[in-house]
């Protein structure tokens, strides 16, 4: 019985036997899967290395503290101290307001971002707009300028006597701080505002451009008119790209750390444990107590799976029912 | 006519109002890098009269020995070197993962979606005792190594894999008889070319932009790059205002890479946005 029937088989293949073929399918498989491994095997030793071990670190030291026995004398050892490190840590009051600080952040800084930026693509796609490629060009630019230095850009246009910003209020008789109790993290909202407004715009401009057009042609048809077709139609249809710039904000947004971290250089209303990221960092390299960093790092890792997890759920969900509709 | 007239000009008064908003900062780091350290604080922007940008610019670099020049070669080596190899393998990876079939491949990929989530301030302090063991805190490695892993580079590899190495080419290539590495190399990477270029301006981006690693990782200052320098300069400015002139000339010198690597990778990287936006 000779193999040379089955399609599967080059036309210039030597006449195998069964067997022969059979061993020879499994060759070729076996050298795919080697490829497959050579190719993949970078990325996954990095993976191992720089974060599955890591994580598994920052949870092993949150179970465990270093304790000097007998008033501090003799050897340091390591003991497991089971939930002593998060009971620590979800009680220190510095921690709890972080995160309501963080929190605070987020609810004022998501909607803004995603609304502005939106509504910017929305603008720039209507047709309406004149010089559209030097006004993506102009939004996108603050992308260009790392995180530091647009804090830095910021703090001296918050600082009196450098700023023109608040040179200009005060000839108009009004004085502003911006690094004060209740301004400074609006201030910190507008910094992070203008470092990604531009390059969530370019997304949403990216995925507006995706929709088909006679799907805009029909609506016009029917009479709606340009904000009707912007919300109705429009927005709907890239309600994916909106789904990703709000967990990949949202991801951002829970790490704030760069900064507050800057501007406490100059403001005696930025604590040191501002923010989680930042108590981490604290507890971590200024108090060296590694496992309270560790336990705070889980409690931060945690709430950033459980409110991606969650935002996706809520949007998918959100997604069924307008299907089911 | 008159409705829609009124809205043009609302329009377009927004978007030139939201570009005044992004592009005037700019141009007060811009302005403000011609001033000395009096007219800094006279707030007196527009007027030229004098001039000092050559003289900032020559301070920048004087500044405690050369310090700065010095952490913008690092922030360079780090960056592009980094974004570099991060991108090939970032890209070789999602190739994998879009043309070869093996078991728990969706599994597998899920985890390295969920990496994409985990905060960087939460990897900090256990890559700094896993660096500490093994020696190589306050070294090069400890903040080269861990910026090159870059799992959403893996998921634009795959989608462009998808989209630009059609699966025809790699049956004919081994009809033809070449190995599967030997494929991938001469014909697919061509191939990949422009997702290559976005991952990598992605990941340069993200490495020039690192503060938190370098920040954890160096005490040495000879190796921090330009984000760490600055910040550090910036905390001896409330003290000594003399850095405040040369904090804001470096600032301005390290936007420039990243403006010019924008601009000339244009067409790259609009195409991968699109590829991460419709997906």
């Amino acid at each position: 019985m000779t193999a040379t029937t089955r399609p599967a088989v080059p036309a210039l293949a030597p006449p195998a036997t069964a067997p022969a073929a059979h061993r020879a399918r499994r060759a070729a498989r076996r050298r795919r899967l080697t490829a497959c491994g050579v190719l993949m095997a970078p990325f996954f030793v990095l993976l191992l290395t720089v974060f599955l071990i890591p994580v598994g670190t920052a949870v092993y030291l949150s179970f465990y503290s270093d304790d000097q026995p007998g008033l501090g004398f003799g050897p340091e050892r390591t003991v497991f101290v089971g939930l002593r490190s998060y009971a620590a840590v979800l009680t220190d009051p510095t921690f709890l307001g972080g995160l309501g600080t963080v929190a605070l952040y987020c609810l004022i800084y998501i909607p803004l971002m995603v609304a502005g930026a939106l509504a910017l693509a929305l603008l720039l796609d209507s047709g309406a707009a004149r010089l559209r490629a030097f006004a993506q060009l102009g939004l996108f630019l603050p992308h260009a300028v790392p995180g530091i230095i647009a804090a830095l850009i910021w703090l001296y246009l918050y600082t009196p006597g450098i700023s023109p910003v608040i040179d200009l209020f005060a000839r108009a008789d009004i004085t502003v701080d911006f690094l004060g109790v209740h301004t400074v993290l609006p201030s910190i909202v507008n910094i992070a505002l203008w470092s990604n407004l531009g390059y969530n715009m370019v997304v949403f401009y990216a995925a507006l451009q995706a929709v088909p057009r006679e799907v805009i042609e029909a609506s016009v048809v029917d009479g709606a008119g340009p904000v009707r077709t912007a919300l109705q139609v429009k927005t709907p249809l890239v309600r994916a790209s909106i789904v990703m710039v709000a967990i990949f904000t949202l991801i951002w947004a829970l790490q704030l750390f760069t900064e507050p971290m800057l501007l406490s250089q100059s403001s005696p209303m930025i604590s040191s444990r501002f923010s989680p990221s930042m108590y981490i960092y604290d507890a971590a390299f200024n108090r060296t107590n590694y496992s309270l960093a560790a336990a705070a790092s889980v409690v931060l890792l945690a709430c950033t799976v459980a409110l991606s997890y969650g935002v996706t759920r809520f949007t998918g969900r959100a997604d069924a029912a307008e299907e089911a509709r | 006519m008159r409705t829609r007239l009124l809205g043009r000009l609302t329009v377009n008064t927004v978007v030139a109002v939201s570009v005044l908003y992004t592009l005037l900062p700019v141009l007060w780091l811009l302005l403000a890098a011609t001033k000395d350290r009096d007219a800094l604080f006279s707030s007196d922007l527009l007027s030229f009269s004098d001039f000092s940008f050559g003289q900032n610019l020559g301070d920048l670099f004087a500044m405690d020995g050369g310090l700065y020049g010095r952490w913008y070669l690092n922030s360079l080596l780090y960056a592009v070197l980094g974004a570099a190899v991060g991108a090939l393998v970032s890209v070789a990876c999602g190739y994998a993962f879009d043309k070869y079939r093996f078991r728990h491949k969706e599994k597998l990929f899920g985890l390295v979606l969920a990496a994409v989530m985990v905060p960087q301030t939460v990897l900090a302090l256990p890559l700094y005792l896993m660096a500490s063991e093994a020696g190589l805190v306050n070294t090069f490695w400890a903040v080269f190594v861990p910026v090159l892993f870059n799992p959403f580079g893996v998921y634009l590899g795959r989608i462009f894999s998808r989209g630009y190495v059609p699966d025809e080419v790699l049956e004919a290539a081994r009809v033809d008889g070449a190995g599967e590495l030997t494929t991938y190399v001469r014909v697919a990477l061509r191939m990949l070319g422009p997702g290559l270029v976005t991952v990598f301006l992605f990941q340069l981006t993200a490495i020039w932009n690192n503060f938190f690693l370098p920040m954890v990782m160096l005490s040495d200052q000879d190796l921090y790059p330009v984000s760490l320098g600055l910040y550090q300069w910036n905390s001896s400015a409330s003290v000594s205002p003399e850095y405040y002139p040369v904090v804001i000339m470096g600032s301005l010198l390290a936007v420039v890479p990243l403006i010019l690597a924008f601009v000339l990778l244009q067409r790259f990287w609009r195409s991968g946005l699109t590829a991460g936006a419709v997906k």
